[in-house]
């Protein structure tokens, strides 16, 4: 599972991330000083509890929200987001699917909308209609949805799975470099969770996308990941091949995540360290 | 948006307002058709006359007359010329000069006639009594000549020779028809001081009032508006700015500013338009402020991140990602503005600050009329009263309106 490759090359880095919010008494430091490094057609998880600073980090790679403190490299040089045209530029490059579905989608825009947004950000506004249409169905049928029934609807008329399997179609649109997946499995049942995580390997492994996952859940982060990182209280404490890091743990924390995971034929131990 | 309306036709409370200022409206819009002219016309020379129906008394002349014998005709005569107070008035002449009045009681008008008759005398002024009383008393004693008069004449002078020629004669038991009297004019709610027909000022200052309200909240939502998507959307220096500027507005009594701005733009250049956008100046703060507060919560939306995401443009995303989710309560912002426009400029024009006073009459100037003219202490109700009725009506129905959204809008207020 973890066939990591050297000649990999570095797609995303930071150097000393760091995020504060407010200031005085009410000053948090949300993501402190954190290093890492995302490599090309890696699937990388970051995982940590409720609080960590997981979506704040998620948030500031997608250049959403602005760095205190530190650099982000994007593709080996500094990232330059400076202005809309840069943004949009980089924002081509990298694309997330939301924790939640249900408010992922502006409910007065229909499913067409969302989809089309795609292809004119991809720049095919000017090509005929049916081409579109034909691309949307593709993109649709990648992820087990027919367009010909999804058309004319609104987001909010469908299933929270189906929603986040549209939310798949639209990367797979937009094939961006980078995918952002901000624990996008939390809110939708087990049947599905395993589909769309089926998807987005066979996305990785279609067209060599990086997939940055974020969770709670370190089986999860096993079973799928290639490197995985241990996130606590704004820092990284562990991190390092999916195999090292979970089964042979050194952090505290990270013992304790993986003893907090309920197992099915064993007593499950509710007692926090 | 048609599931919205039809969620707003089933709040009983939106359906109500929305029936009275639909009813208010139309009556603006169908009243002028059926009583055209110029609602300022002075079509009376004095002033306050009241309500009722007014007809010729020059044309009710040439109407052939019918003998109509109705046995209450001579008593509600007798009582409408006598009234109580002339009775008390007379009982109190006789105690006076001493004559015997224990038996005779208020409603006994023949008695108190016979003895007044027998007793009084026009050249003998009893001991004690005022001049103005006995001068009042001489001229109750020339009104009681006409009773008993079984006909009256009228004559016709002829202004060079003097002499007088008899028309006709009048009896107690004439009548015509009144529907025959060429010309006749009902006044609903009769005259103001201006002599001006107080329900078709009425029913155009209304449309004026209604007008400056909606211009009003125009001009107020749009300003909150925009400072709230700005300060709410763009955060940072832009939003204290304009948190500074709302603060300060707040802090300021709008009402204040209102009367200076008004004061110091002179009479002339006042006109509804002008009076309706000081208003609207002057009300934006609280829009801009809830609008600001619902935006920030708003754009840290996942919504919000996708469209940033899909490369739209800051402009587009407020509109379609932001607007939309806000627009309920816009409207309902908008329709709060207008009401409080509408009882602003009625403040304004009390005060005698509303547009000029020349041309278009709205519900304040109506008031600040009525009270210069002294209409509410001289008992003309005509003249104020409608006039509040109309502005509480249209104050309560855009406010139940309001009502009626909230609760569609806001599931957590529905019953």
């Amino acid at each position: 599972m973890s066939n990591s490759n050297e000649e990999r090359r570095s797609c995303l880095k930071g150097v000393g991330v760091t995020k504060v919010f407010g200031n005085g008494n009410t000053r948090t430091v949300a993501v402190d000083h954190v290093d890492f490094d995302f490599k090309e057609g890696e699937i990388v998880t970051i995982v940590g509890e409720s609080g960590s600073g997981k979506t704040t980090l998620s948030k500031m790679l997608l250049g959403l929200i602005a760095v205190t403190e530190g650099e982000i490299y994007y593709q080996g040089a500094p990232r330059d987001i400076k202005g809309a045209k840069k943004k949009k530029e980089y924002w081509k490059n990298i694309q997330a699917i939301f924790q939640d579905p249900f408010a992922s989608y502006n409910m007065f825009h229909k499913i067409d909308d969302v989809l089309l947004d795609c292809l004119d950000m991809r720049g095919c506004r000017n090509l005929p209609m049916e081409q579109k249409v034909e691309m949307m169905t593709e993109a649709c049928s990648f992820v087990n949805l027919k367009f010909a029934e999804l058309t004319n609807k609104y987001p909010f008329e469908l299933s929270g799975g189906q929603q986040q399997r549209l939310m798949i179609a639209r990367i797979f649109l937009l094939k961006p470099k980078i995918l952002l997946a901000d624990e996008p499995t939390s809110m939708i049942d087990a049947c599905s969770r395993s589909t769309i995580l089926d998807m987005l390997t066979k996305l990785r492994d279609e067209i060599n996308m990086t997939v940055i996952f974020i969770t709670h859940d370190i089986g999860l982060a096993y079973k799928i990941s290639d490197k995985v990182y241990i996130m606590e209280h704004g820092k990284f404490v562990e991190s390092g091949d999916a195999e090292d890091v979970i089964i042979h743990p050194k952090a505290d924390y990270t013992k304790r995540l993986i003893s907090d995971v309920p197992k099915i034929y064993e007593e499950w131990d509710l007692s926090t360290v | 948006m048609k599931n919205t309306l039809k969620q707003l036709m089933h709040s009983s409370k939106f359906v109500a307002g929305a029936g009275i200022f639909i009813i208010i409206l139309l009556t603006m819009l169908i009243y002028p058709l059926i009583n055209p002219g110029n609602p300022l016309e002075m079509i009376g020379v004095g002033t306050f006359a009241r309500p009722g129906l007014y007809f010729s008394l020059y044309d009710a002349m040439d109407v052939p007359k019918e003998t109509l014998k109705l046995s209450d005709a001579e008593d509600k005569r007798l009582e409408s010329i006598i009234s109580k107070s002339d009775r008390v008035e007379m009982l109190a002449y006789f105690e006076k000069t001493g004559v015997d009045v224990t038996d005779v009681t208020l409603d006994d008008v023949d008695t108190i006639l016979d003895l007044w008759n027998q007793n009084f005398d026009e050249n003998n002024k009893p001991k004690g009594l005022t001049n103005a009383a006995w001068r009042n008393y001489k001229t109750l004693n020339n009104r009681l000549h006409k009773i008993g008069k079984e006909e009256r004449e009228v004559y016709d002078v002829d202004p060079e020779t003097g002499e007088e020629n008899r028309l006709m004669t009048v009896n107690g038991t004439d009548y015509i028809n009144v529907s025959r009297i060429t010309n006749t004019k009902r006044l609903v709610l009769g005259t103001d001081n201006f002599g001006r027909d107080v329900l078709k000022e009425l029913v155009s200052a209304c449309g004026t009032s209604i007008l400056i309200g909606l211009i009003a909240g125009a001009v107020a939502t749009f300003i909150g508006l925009l400072f709230g998507l700005l300060a709410g959307y763009l955060g940072g220096w832009v939003d204290d700015f304009i948190m500074f500027l709302t603060n300060v507005f707040t802090v300021i009594p709008s009402f204040v500013l209102l009367i200076l701005i008004s004061y110091s733009i002179g009479q002339e250049q006042r006109g509804a338009t002008v009076v309706a956008i000081v208003i609207g100046l002057t009300s934006w703060t609280w829009t801009a402020r809830s609008v600001r507060s619902q935006v920030i919560s708003l754009r840290n939306r996942d919504h919000v991140n996708l469209s940033k995401l899909s490369g739209h443009s800051l402009f587009r995303i407020v509109v379609t990602d932001i607007l939309p989710y806000i627009a309920s309560y816009v409207v309902m912002a908008f329709i709060l503005q207008v009401s409080s426009g509408i009882l602003s400029e009625a403040q304004l024009s009390l005060l005698g600050l509303g547009p000029k006073t020349t041309t278009t009459p709205t519900l304040g100037l109506m008031m600040n009329w009525a009270m210069l003219y002294a209409a509410h202490t001289n008992g003309y109700w005509w003249a104020y009263f409608p006039v509040i009725l109309t502005i509480t009506l249209i104050s309560f129905s855009l406010n139940l309106m309001n009502t009626g959204m909230d609760q569609v809008f806001n599931p957590t207020l529905r019953d």
